[in-house]
């Protein structure tokens, strides 16, 4: 069995570095990726009538514009170098659900940009990283 | 401010078609000014259709020397059917409700779909309303201790009541072209009876719903929410407000306004996120005002209970009680009015039994819980400190007896009220609607007909007494359990099937978990 790089995608430039080195690593090892974008929801938030009614077609949006605006890219980016892959849309909590999709996809290493936030942006936001780093169950590389 | 300079930017128009109405309905109204205040006139004018619409849906039969309502006969027996026939879903899906809540059910594949919480959630702040706060004050003036004893039993039988209708709103809801749902009674009563056979009556029975639904959200979710609200910040503003009814009633139509019609999505969605936490702020004062009554709980519990075995001193006895604690919980909870599976039928479920077992958690939070804790407050209150009300009755009846012990706490009950009776109007905006376009269809023209008359109602409301308003309203409720219950009984044999199914497919490891 070929080992699994999952890669933490969102629209930030972290995330277009984290890219870039999991596809390296990957190439060298022969390893596939898995290119992941979170939506952040939670299923405990509260919402109108109108809302819920409308909250399935929403939800299809949301899924179409993120496969046509980052998830594409980044495929394309992976094919370009030789590398197969895979690609993975979830709604929830960011570090929570990279972390499940980890477990489910059973990829060996997760690689996840920094936003390169300043100190005082960090501690009062956290980030996503460090919060992977906390409740991973596989290696995270936190791609700076 | 920044949020109103934009609200003022983006709707500009809006903004001066409100004045323009209020301009208007200020011409419209002023010669009456002479003789008798606006609210007056309105008042006068109502009285004599709410007392009309209310003798001819409360027809009663005298029993045992009360008066029984055949509409209240009809929603008991009606909870009582279902509880046996569901084989008291009521406390064995409980368990399992809070289960799939939590999520425990949920398949992460469908992440960012409605949750079962989410659906709950919405439906619970479109229930409690003032009448958690006000209605049961009622119940306890006219009813006596002992119909708070009722209103607990019509909460805990109206939980299977509730379970049938939203199962039945998931099952046959619509999934219109555009990806959005439409549920709710009138599309059960409509495809459920065509699939037994009876298209005409089906068609007859929903188009009848419709129309009470639509009729009903000008009075449950609209009239007796303003009235209410308006009658609390008046008793905080000490009776500064008398008379401007009207005032108050044009300043809620044009935030209603600017919701419904304008879109301002903001509003409701700020309210949507408050009321869930001024309902666990309102249960927690609630919880120490009782706390502090302590010595009077054994003798305020006494008298519920002997209140319902024996009705003393209420018009009726006993069963004058029964009645009152029903017509009450009924009016809370909604439980066979059909309103909540409108928004019940939202949630992302292969399994229609789900959400029906969901929905039990409603009436349990709204009547059990929240009512109850109400209740016990007025009568603590009314055990420690006798005459503490005066001659105040409703809302301002509750909210006298927290002023017993918190002499401020008037003020953010009347904003926890305001802000209740907004999410409701904003849901029952919204479950009215959905009659209004079962009947008229989509055209978003005559979808603004509909909300400019909601927000007219919101007006008038707070320009009539709270009597006649609770009579229309109580009516068009209970007209509304007509088609809904009817409806019920003969889909029951298919939800039966379906929760029978569902609860093998549960206890043989079919249906498992995917969390824990």
């Amino acid at each position: 069995m070929t080992e699994k790089f999952l890669v933490a995608i969102d629209a930030s430039p972290g995330s277009e570095r984290a890219l870039k080195a999991a596809i390296a690593v990957a190439k060298s090892s022969g390893a596939t990726l898995v290119l992941v974008h979170i939506i952040e929801w939670s299923p405990f938030s509260f919402h109108t009538p109108e809302e819920l009614a409308e909250r399935h077609k929403r939800r299809e949006d949301e899924l179409d514009r993120a496969k046509e605006a980052l998830l594409g890219p980044a495929e394309a980016a992976a094919s370009a170098a030789g590398v197969s892959c895979e690609s993975i849309i979830r709604h929830g909590h960011p570090a929570e659900t990279l972390a499940e999709v980890a477990t489910e996809t059973g990829a060996m290493q997760i690689f996840i940009g920094r936003k390169g936030r300043s100190k005082a942006g960090l501690l009062l936001f956290g980030s996503v990283a460090s919060s992977l780093i906390q409740i991973s169950a596989v290696p995270v590389t936190v791609v700076p | 401010m920044m949020m109103w300079g934009k609200i003022m930017k983006i709707h500009k128009l809006s903004l001066a078609r409100v004045a323009l109405a209020v301009i208007m309905a200020a011409i419209m109204l002023s010669p009456e000014q002479a003789s008798a205040s606006i609210d007056e006139t309105i008042n006068a004018a109502t009285a004599p259709i709410a007392s009309a619409i209310g003798a001819f849906v409360f027809f009663k039969i005298p029993v045992f020397g009360a008066q029984l309502p055949l509409v209240v006969l009809w929603l008991v027996v009606g909870a009582v059917f279902f509880t046996f026939r569901m084989g008291f879903i009521n406390i064995r899906g409980f368990k399992h409700a809070i289960e799939l809540v939590r999520g425990d059910y949920a398949n992460p594949k469908d992440s960012g779909e409605v949750s079962h919480f989410q659906a709950l959630a919405t439906a619970v702040s479109g229930t409690v309303g003032i009448g958690n706060i006000g209605g049961v004050a009622v119940a306890v003036t006219v009813g006596g201790p002992g119909a708070t004893f009722w209103l607990i039993m019509a909460g805990f039988l109206g939980m299977s009541t509730k379970f049938v209708e939203c199962t039945l709103g998931v099952k046959y809801r619509n999934e219109n072209a555009d990806g959005s749902v439409s549920g709710g009674p009138m599309y059960y009563l409509r495809k459920g009876f065509a699939e037994r056979g009876m298209d005409g009556f089906g068609k007859f029975l929903g188009a009848f719903y419709a129309i009470g639904i639509f009729i009903g959200a000008m009075g449950i979710g609209n009239m007796f929410q303003s009235n209410q609200a308006y009658v609390q910040l008046n008793n905080v503003a000490g009776g500064a407000l008398d008379g401007l009814g009207w005032l108050v009633g044009l300043i809620m139509a044009g935030i209603v306004y600017l919701v419904i019609v304008g879109g301002i999505k903001s509003i409701a969605r700020v309210t949507e996120k408050i009321v869930p936490f001024m309902a666990i702020f309102y249960c927690f004062f609630a919880l120490i005002v009782i706390a502090m009554n302590g010595s009077a709980i054994p003798e305020a519990i006494g008298n519920i209970f002997s209140g319902a075995m024996t009705g003393e001193g209420v018009a009726g006895g006993a069963l004058g009680a029964l009645i009152i604690g029903f017509q009450r919980a009924v009016f809370s909870n909604e439980a066979g009015i059909g309103s909540a599976s409108i928004a019940h039928s939202a949630v992302r479920t292969n399994e229609p039994v789900t959400e029906g077992i969901v929905s039990l958690l409603e009436p349990f939070i709204d009547t059990i819980v929240i009512c109850t804790i109400t209740a016990l407050v007025i009568g603590t209150t009314a055990v420690a400190h006798p005459g503490y009300a005066g001659d105040a009755t409703g809302i301002a009846m509750t909210s006298a007896a927290f002023k017993t012990q918190f002499s401020w706490f008037p003020i953010p009950l009347a904003f926890a009220g305001m802000l209740f009776a907004f999410s409701t109007m904003i849901s029952w905006s919204y479950y009215g609607l959905k009659g209004w376009t079962y009947l008229f269809g989509e055209d978003a023209k005559l979808q603004i007909v509909y909300k400019l008359l909601f927000c007219a109602f919101v007006a008038l409301g707070c320009m009539v007494q709270l009597g006649p308003i609770l009579d229309i309203s109580d009516a068009l409720v209970f007209l509304i359990c007509v088609p809904n219950i009817l409806g019920l009984y003969i889909l029951s044999p298919i939800v039966k099937r379906e929760l029978d199914s569902y609860l093998a497919r549960v206890k043989s490891g079919e249906i498992r978990k995917f969390k824990n």
